[in-house]
């Protein structure tokens, strides 16, 4: 499965789309797939600073945590509040309904297009 | 033969639903005037009686607890061959001595000279496990294995202190149990993942290049959670002790070899021994144990207070020790289970304990040759205690290891570890114990060859299973979602997430 | 041939001969030979009967609160056993069985689990309540750093007031000084209480928590809603610690006052004095701190029918998942004394556990008044300040040597009260419960009557 063309990646499974100075942050179908069924996000603070590749916060599904990555650098503007209640809609919709977070970019470096995405995950598949 | 039917046992909250009263459990009588509690109680203090907890006969109450036991399995009634868990029997004679009056009615503030019994009961134990560990020095105070480890790391902690060092890190091999990094967290200390070599064991290269002076040490678990002993275990203590570390052992998997090998021969400085895995005190549904913790002579300063000491024929408890970690419970450790502890190693003598471990490891071996045809183990190093296989051939027909560990419930057994070690993906980590009659051994066997044939010719059963149990798979997704975790009476439900 | 071990000689031959292997020796090939010892330095076994004769002996050599008439407390109380208690724990469905990991086959444990939880909030006055910690001290320890989480790390001052008792004090310093948090200890007043102005004060903004004992080490009900309040006030939790958990039976739990976090000691439902363990620490919080609690969780569910099921939840803030960003290393719990503590709590059910606090309460109020009459330089430390079952009386000596003089008299007559230091006078701690009887209480007047 293809991933949209409209956003860009990150090789630890983020996706990013571009609204403006702001982004929208997300994970991917593959990533929401290997974690399982998701049963608690735990979001940033709004407001909080990140640089590219920081930790930003954590998923959790019954039997383990993943952490998720800012895929740029940039400050925290708004949280998928929805998620507190419905989780699931990480697995259900993850590249619409199931966002993370809303960040102002700063800066942006080393992101992926979709098919080198689409070339990462046919790699770790294997 | 079918089982007779269950009926569903309600919440104690659910009966006597009208709160009407009844005969209850009665109090000593009362030989002195009442008190009106509002008349000495601060203002506003004074609670109402909870509502939720009704008024029920006793054997109403019996009845409850009765009905729920049934829900249960437990190794009375068969194989629960969990890895690392070591379910062996409970031997009825230590519940017997751990309920005599004299053990059970004594408080921990009386007098030394009133409890010499049970300060002798803490000293016998504390000797057995240095013969048995062949270290130097015992404390029975930590409540359980993590409990154990966390005084461990302190105690090393402390005596680096002691030396005028500062080291912030502590190795710890990726297939460790997860109490290890949270133990060593809480003492302080970063922990430093060591990747292992391809069996599981400790990768000597990689040691080399990370046991640096900034590193206190290294925790390790013998034999691995893999089943496999540390073949190079000298050397890695040398190595250790060269660069001023210490050297911690997590006894999770001392039943593969008491009363065969000493930790203390192997260079071991702090042990914890979970005296409800290897020394059969009960689990309890998930508790009291005890981890006691046997250290070299490095450590010994460190022990935490009040310990137990002897001089002449009479037993004491030394309160003070500017040396120690402090104190990390309060009291001596969990008496009632360490009296158990010490009923089974004078029961086995040297020769059971010996004997344990032979058992222990052939059993495995049993499982291991019989199961090998249709199960797939990923590390091909001998076994000891405990085997662990993976799902990747059941996989390639869709059924992963917990279908397997579901479907197993239905022939009536315990299902083997499954989530853990972390580096084998789909585990079935089976550790028989030496309690099982070879017969029973044999069942099990079959039984796991059973669902592996079910699993190619019948995949949707375990899917669905469990099928026979009192309850079906539970929905933990659901539970962890929303999660609902005390009752509430009609019409005063909880804010979910 | 040991009666505990299943395989026989000839079952082991035969075992080995399927096996290939021609000794059992061969089966330890793996382990080096310089670590390998021939035989234990250890007696041969026991049967039963000896050991049981060998045990009794050494239970022989105690005396027990059976034994004279006992006053002692500071932690651990002598209430009520009933009979039912340790016959559902002897159930081997409960004590054989392990952590409820596979909830299908152990809905017995979980549902009693949940049950308990839901007691524990109620009387806490709280929404969440744990699976249960390995005693009080732990407990306390345990919510300190529960605190120290919920402010991410940037709050290091523990506040504690010193009529906490002191091995909790002890305790807390063990485990809180190797994460670099630090300890401020507010000193008891002199009405023997923490002084809520002075906790105030010693409360700053980089301060996680305050934790207060109510009723505390001297026996004293604390102001629990000024201590809410000076805590919240600059953004600190609160934290109650009890140690007598009959109290709750009778006082509202510190969530009702403000608290953020009520947990201790739950030895008092039903567990014996057993010389200081296994006991039975209990954890309660707002729904808020949900996810920052240590310790194992029961929530309820469904099964694939639709049928009401319960199983372990949240389990990612724990060791085998988080490792080293657990919220505790704990592992375990103590679930067989939640089996003893529930069952207690069934038996008396609320109005009984109601009745059993106002007989306790009622038997202390008693000894303080026939103590406040007698004469020698008897006398209750704070006799203006309300207790529950326990208070501090002085008299013609130290606490230790007064202690002495009464066990010599025959009488338990309580703890010495600086025992473990502490800015307050020198006397015993007298605990007082349902089951002191109206002979136990002659004969310590009649002792203290001797002493003099």
């Amino acid at each position: 499965m293809s991933v949209p063309s409209d956003l860009l990646y990150t090789k630890t499974h983020e996706w990013m789309r571009r609204e403006g100075d702001l982004a929208v942050v997300g994970i991917t179908h593959y990533a929401q797939d290997q974690l399982g069924e998701v049963v608690y996000v735990e979001l940033p603070e709004v407001g909080r600073s990140a640089g590219p590749g920081e930790e930003l916060g954590t998923l959790e599904s019954v039997k383990a945590v993943s952490e998720f990555f800012a895929p740029a650098g940039g400050e925290v503007v708004e949280v998928n509040e929805r998620l507190n209640d419905e989780p699931n809609l990480v697995n259900d919709d993850p590249f619409g309904g199931g966002w993370l977070v809303k960040m102002r970019i700063r800066e942006e470096s080393g992101l992926l297009d979709a098919a080198a995405y689409d070339r990462l995950v046919a790699e770790e598949s294997h | 033969m079918k089982r007779r039917p269950l009926r569903d046992e309600p919440l104690i909250f659910e009966k006597n639903p009208e709160r009407r009263r009844r005969g209850r459990f009665q109090l000593p009588p009362l030989d002195v005037e009442p008190v009106d509690p509002a008349s000495v109680a601060p203002a506003g203090q004074v609670r109402e009686p909870i509502e939720e907890l009704p008024d029920l006969g006793e054997l109403d109450v019996v009845q409850h607890f009765h009905r729920l036991s049934q829900l249960n399995f437990a190794v009375d009634e068969g194989l629960y061959p969990l890895g690392s868990c070591t379910m062996k029997y409970n031997p009825r004679i230590n519940e017997v001595v751990a309920r005599l009056a004299g053990f059970a009615h004594v408080h921990p503030l009386q007098p030394v000279s009133q409890v010499q019994g049970a300060l002798r009961v803490m000293w016998e134990l504390q000797e057995a496990l240095r013969v048995i560990t062949g270290l130097d020095a015992v404390t029975l105070q930590p409540a359980a294995g993590a409990h154990g480890e966390l005084t461990g790391m302190l105690m090393i902690r402390k005596a680096l202190e002691a030396r005028g060092e500062h080291r912030e890190s502590v190795l710890i091999p990726d297939s460790a149990h997860g109490t290890n990094p949270a133990s060593a967290t809480f003492a302080g200390f970063q922990a430093v993942e060591i990747a292992s070599a391809a069996d599981g064991t400790v990768d000597m290269e990689a040691l080399d290049r990370l046991m640096t002076d900034r590193v206190a040490g290294i925790m390790l678990t013998v034999p691995n959670t893999l089943g496999v002993f540390e073949p190079r275990i000298v050397e890695i203590a040398d190595l250790v002790h060269q660069r001023g570390g210490l050297l911690y052992l997590d006894g999770a998997n001392l039943n593969a070899f008491v009363g065969k090998a000493l930790p203390g021969a192997m260079g071991v400085d702090a042990l914890h021994i979970n005296l409800h895995k290897t020394f059969s005190t009960p689990h309890g549904g998930g508790g009291p144990g005890a981890g006691a913790l046997a250290v070299s002579a490095a450590l010994t300063p460190h022990l935490p207070v009040p310990r137990v000491i002897r001089s002449g024929g009479r037993f004491d408890l030394e309160w003070e020790d500017a040396a120690s970690i402090g104190s990390m419970r309060g009291f001596y450790g969990n008496f009632l289970v360490l009296v158990r502890a010490l009923a089974y190693i004078w029961g086995l003598g040297a020769e059971g304990l010996a004997e344990t471990a032979e058992v222990a490891v052939l059993y495995a071996n049993l499982v291991r040759h019989r199961l090998a045809p249709a199960y797939h183990m990923k590390y091909d190093a001998p076994s000891l205690h405990e085997v662990v296989f993976d799902d990747s051939r059941q996989l390639e027909h869709g059924v992963n290891n917990g279908d397997i560990s579901k479907r197993l419930l239905d022939y009536g057994f315990h299902p083997p570890t499954m989530s853990f070690p972390l580096i084998v993906h789909g585990a079935l980590m089976i550790e028989p114990t030496e309690s099982p009659s070879p017969e029973e051994i044999e069942a099990f066997c079959e039984a796991m060859l059973a669902i592996a044939r079910e699993a190619e010719e019948n995949p949707e059963l375990l899917h669905e299973a469990p099928h026979e149990t009192p309850v079906r798979r539970v929905d933990e997704v659901e539970a962890a979602r929303h999660p609902v975790l005390r009752w509430e009476p009609a019409g005063r439900e909880e804010p979910q997430g | 041939m040991h009666r505990w071990i299943g395989a026989g000689p000839e079952d082991r031959k035969h075992i080995l001969s399927e096996l290939g292997v021609d000794s059992m020796d061969r089966l330890f090939a793996t382990i080096p030979d310089e670590v390998r010892v021939d035989r234990l330095e250890l007696p041969g076994p026991r049967d039963d009967g000896s050991l049981l004769a060998e045990l009794e002996q050494l239970a022989n050599g105690n005396v027990t609160q059976d034994e004279m008439p006992s006053f002692l407390g500071t932690g651990v109380y002598r209430h009520v056993e009933p009979a039912v208690v340790d016959a559902v724990l002897q159930r081997a469905e409960f004590f054989t069985s392990y952590t409820p990991y596979q909830p299908e086959i152990s809905q017995g444990t979980l549902q009693a689990i949940f049950e308990y939880q839901t007691i524990i909030t109620r009387l806490a006055g709280l929404e969440v309540a744990n699976a249960s910690l390995y005693d009080g001290v732990t407990a306390m320890v345990e919510a300190a750093l529960t605190a120290h989480r919920v402010h991410r790390g940037k709050r290091n001052r523990v506040v504690v007031a010193e009529t906490v008792h002191p091995v909790y004090r002890r305790v807390l310093a063990t485990y809180t000084e190797p994460l670099g948090l630090e300890v401020v200890v507010v000193p008891a007043g002199p009405d023997g209480r923490l002084d809520p102005e002075r906790a105030a004060a010693a409360i700053d903004d980089g301060t996680c928590c305050l934790i207060v004992q109510s009723p505390n080490f001297l026996g004293v009900i604390e102001d629990l809603a000024a201590a809410a309040e000076g805590a919240h006030g600059k953004g600190a939790l609160a934290v109650q610690v009890v140690t007598e958990a009959a109290s709750l039976g009778l006082l509202r739990g510190g969530g009702d006052h403000g608290f953020d976090i009520v947990c201790g000691e739950a030895q008092s439902f039903g567990i014996p004095a057993s010389f200081g363990g296994p006991h039975l620490g209990f954890f309660a919080t707002s729904r808020k701190y949900m996810r920052q609690m240590p310790g194992r969780l029961v929530g309820q569910t469904v099964d694939t029918d639709g049928r009401r099921a319960f199983c372990l939840t949240l389990a990612t803030r724990e060791q085998h998942i988080r490792r080293t960003k657990a919220t505790s290393n704990i592992c375990s719990n103590h679930g067989l004394m939640l089996i003893a503590a529930t069952v207690w709590l069934e038996l008396l059910g609320g109005g009984g556990l109601g009745e059993l606090a106002a007989a306790c309460l009622a038997c202390s109020e008693d000894l303080k008044r026939r103590i406040s009459g007698l004469d020698g330089g008897w006398r209750l430390a704070y006799p203006e300040s309300s207790t529950f079952n326990e208070f501090l009386l002085l008299g013609p000596g130290s606490g230790a040597e007064l202690r002495d003089r009464l066990v010599q008299e025959g009488v338990l007559a309580g703890v010495p009260s600086r025992l473990w230091g502490g800015g307050w006078p020198d006397g015993l701690l007298v605990a007082v419960t349902e089951r002191t009887t109206r002979s136990d209480v002659e004969a310590l007047l009649a002792a203290l009557g001797r002493v003099v």
